[in-house]
């Protein structure tokens, strides 16, 4: 059997990998992507404390969060491709009519 | 003592008044002039029918009358109520107020007739009323504060007036400033009997004052008590050293230099000491410091107004020295004498005033007597009615002031607290009177009209622009001849004009004396029987002594006939003659200018300094501002993090999670 630290060190990386494509990249695709990526990295995490201690809420927790990325992807999704309609780009850092 | 009666109507007295001056101060200005008039008399007349009504009444009552209104301060043992007394003293005092009061209010009805502020006039008028009614029928201290504070505060308001003009609005707040030093003393006073009787109410006081032992060795307690009332007193009745607002006051429209200034409240400060003269009698020290006072005020005061030029300011020196013969009579513990002048003074000084009032407004507001003259032909009632006034003031028998004055005078002489010293002032003051007065009459009624060229064209100004002639309207608009002034203003000048002739009548053979001995005998019946004895032998003295005052008075009168009359360019001669002497006397010896650089401008200086630049600038609104830009310096620094960029407020949070597990995992391996 695969030691839980594994399964976190590889939740770890994931998540940080997350962090940083959400830090350093500017498409707003790879950005949501980073998200889908940190949130996946949380549910590795989940489910292997799930199966570590034999108790089905942190699997049921993983639905949940699946359920609300989904929800989100959608609605991301659709915010971007208005986005990209109205604006015609895709970088984050043109996307700024509310800052100052 | 007798107990005192209860007497209902007490109450009303002092109220009357007051509902008149809230229904024309909340109403008046919409309303017509007549029926603010209505108002204005109505209640102030009430007020002294029901003086009258009650005097009737007390006549053949033997014990004062008190009337508690209600309750006030409670706080232990320590009472103070609303509750009004009158006994003689007091009652002699209503009379005064609410009839000289009464026919000042029907004078100015023709001499405010046009003013703008008419019905605020009236209002403040019947206030004034109001306060002095207060003050003169309180039964305690505190109650006869209140009065003495608002007639105060009505003076300020009638004072300026015509607050638009500089001058007046800078006297008024000079009259309340020097009477705040005043009150000052009399608070302390307060406090004092507060701290040592217990009580506030007279009869308390008294009586617990007259269970201690005169003060005959040193000052102690009754002595400071006294000082200090005599500190109140001389603010609010303009002695040495506080007396420099009363000439200014004049500034304020003339039925007010007669009601306030001449007649009423400046006797306030008379009355209070007669009123306090047990504690007086027990202090030798403070009644001896009164007579001083007085005796130098009344001299003081009186030279100064043989050099001034405005009619109203003659009047306003005399005032002040006729007060200092009040309190000179005070001061050797002839208080009935004192109050007998103060009611005769109420009589003629009002008069006086009212008359010069009417010159001033038969000659289109002039107030400078160097522009009058002759001017007995023009108005012949104000001339007869001022005439009486001026032969009473100078001191000519049988007129009012002969008898009050005189009374004075052999008090001051033979009084156990007096002495000839006291007595020769007054004579040589007597005698200066006599020819300032005398030299105004002069120079208003007789010689040639030299007022500024009298329009021949035969135009007479209606009555329509005289209310403002007080506000030293030049001449040059034109005013036309002098002319007599309405029945509605000589109506009251008639009146008192007979009170000044026959108003001292009452005082023939101690009579007024008796009158008011209930209230003063209780402190100084020792006195009187030493008196009875001396009075016997002292008859001759009496009536030399009375014949020399008599000779000042005429003596007064032909200097002022020989210089004004006979030999007009004389005075100016004898003024150049005189150079220094004639200047300072001319400028009321500089006294204001004194006052000006001993204490207004380190007062001045300092608070702009020290309190304003120093205090407010330096201390408080610095500790605001220093925050405020402290607080601003400090968020310039941090306010930086706030860029706007959605990525890096992510890098924070990343980082602040990063050090958050960082710790816990340090924690852990620890």
């Amino acid at each position: 059997m695969v030691p839980l630290s594994y399964y976190l060190v590889l939740s770890g990386i994931l998540f940080a990998c997350g962090v940083l494509g959400f830090l350093i990249k500017r498409n707003i695709i790879t950005i949501f992507m980073s998200i889908e990526l940190m949130l996946n990295g949380v549910n590795l995490s989940f489910v292997a404390f799930a199966a570590q201690w034999h108790a089905l809420s942190g699997q049921v927790f993983v639905f949940f969060v699946m359920v609300v990325a989904a929800a989100e992807a959608a609605v991301g999704l659709a915010i971007i491709i208005a986005v990209y309609r109205t604006r015609e780009t895709l970088n984050v850092d043109q996307v700024n009519l509310l800052k100052l | 003592m007798t107990p005192p009666t209860l007497n209902p109507l007490l109450w009303l007295i002092p109220i009357l008044p007051l509902a008149g001056a809230a229904i024309n101060g909340f109403f008046g200005r919409k309303a017509s002039r007549k029926a603010i008039s209505a108002v204005a008399l109505v209640f102030c007349g009430a007020a002294f029918a029901l003086a009258l009504w009650i005097a009737i009444s007390f006549s053949s009552a033997s014990a004062p009358y008190y009337f508690p209104l209600a309750h006030w301060i409670r706080s232990g043992s320590f009472s103070v109520d609303f509750e009004f007394y009158l006994d003689q003293l007091s009652l002699v005092m209503l009379l005064v107020v609410t009839g000289v009061g009464f026919l000042i209010h029907i004078y100015s009805v023709g001499y405010m007739w046009d003013d703008d502020g008419y019905y605020r006039f009236m209002s403040y008028l019947n206030l004034f009323m109001f306060f002095m009614l207060t003050l003169v029928l309180a039964k305690n201290y505190l109650v006869m504060f209140i009065g003495w504070e608002g007639v105060g505060l009505a003076s300020y308001l009638l004072i300026g007036f015509w607050f638009t003009k500089d001058s007046a609005a800078a006297a008024g707040k000079k009259a309340f400033i020097v009477n705040r030093i005043g009150d000052f003393g009399f608070l302390i006073a307060l406090f004092l009997m507060i701290k040592h009787f217990g009580s506030l109410d007279f009869t308390r006081v008294f009586a617990a004052v007259q269970s201690l032992p005169s003060e005959t060795a040193g000052a102690g307690l009754l002595t400071a008590i006294g000082l200090l009332l005599m500190v109140g007193a001389a603010g609010k009745s303009a002695q040495i050293p506080l007396y420099v607002w009363l000439p200014d006051a004049m500034e304020g429209p003339t039925p007010v230099s007669a009601l306030i200034h001449a007649a009423t409240m400046v006797t306030a400060g008379v009355y209070m000491v007669a009123r306090s003269h047990m504690i007086f009698e027990r202090a030798p020290t403070a009644l001896m410091v009164v007579a001083i006072i007085g005796t130098l005020t009344a001299l003081f005061a009186a030279t100064i107004g043989i050099a001034q030029t405005d009619i109203k300011k003659v009047l306003a020196y005399s005032t002040v020295s006729q007060l200092g013969y009040m309190f000179m009579a005070c001061g050797v513990g002839a208080f009935s004498a004192g109050i007998f002048h103060l009611m005769t003074h109420a009589f003629f000084k009002g008069l006086l005033f009212l008359a010069a009032g009417s010159v001033i407004h038969g000659i289109g507001g002039e107030q400078d007597m160097r522009k009058m003259g002759g001017l007995r032909v023009y108005m012949p009632v104000t001339f007869l009615t001022m005439s009486i006034a001026t032969f009473t003031i100078a001191g000519f028998p049988p007129l009012a002031a002969y008898f009050s004055k005189d009374e004075i005078l052999w008090k001051a002489y033979s009084s156990p607290n007096g002495s000839w010293v006291f007595w020769l002032i007054g004579v040589i003051t007597a005698f200066i009177t006599s020819f300032y007065m005398f030299r105004l009459w002069f120079l208003t009624f007789f010689g040639d009209y030299r007022g500024g060229p009298a329009t021949h064209d035969g135009k007479h100004q209606s009555a329509d622009t005289h209310a403002r002639h007080d506000k030293a309207d030049q001449h040059g608009h034109g005013h036309g001849e002098p002319h007599e002034s309405p029945w509605v203003m000589l109506g009251p000048l008639v009146i008192l004009a007979i009170l000044s002739f026959v108003g001292g009548w009452i005082g023939i053979s101690g009579r007024f004396e008796h009158f008011l001995a209930p209230v003063f005998q209780s402190g100084a019946a020792p006195e009187l029987a030493h008196e009875t004895a001396g009075e016997a032998a002292g008859k001759g003295t009496e009536t030399l002594l009375m014949l020399i005052s008599v000779a000042a008075a005429i003596l007064g009168f032909a200097l002022a006939w020989a210089l004004y009359f006979r030999r007009p360019q004389l005075p100016a001669r004898i003024a150049t003659g005189l150079g220094g002497l004639y200047q300072a006397v001319a400028n009321k010896y500089y006294i204001d200018e004194l006052y000006a650089v001993l204490f207004v401008k380190p007062l001045v200086d300092g608070s702009t300094t020290i309190l304003w630049h120093g205090v407010d600038q330096g201390v408080i609104d610095a500790a605001v501002n220093d925050s405020a830009d402290a607080a601003r310096h400090i968020s310039d620094n941090v306010r930086h993090m706030q860029s706007g960029n959605l990525r890096s407020y992510a890098g924070w949070v990343a980082a602040g999670g990063a050090v958050v597990i960082a710790y816990m995992v340090w924690m852990g391996v620890q």
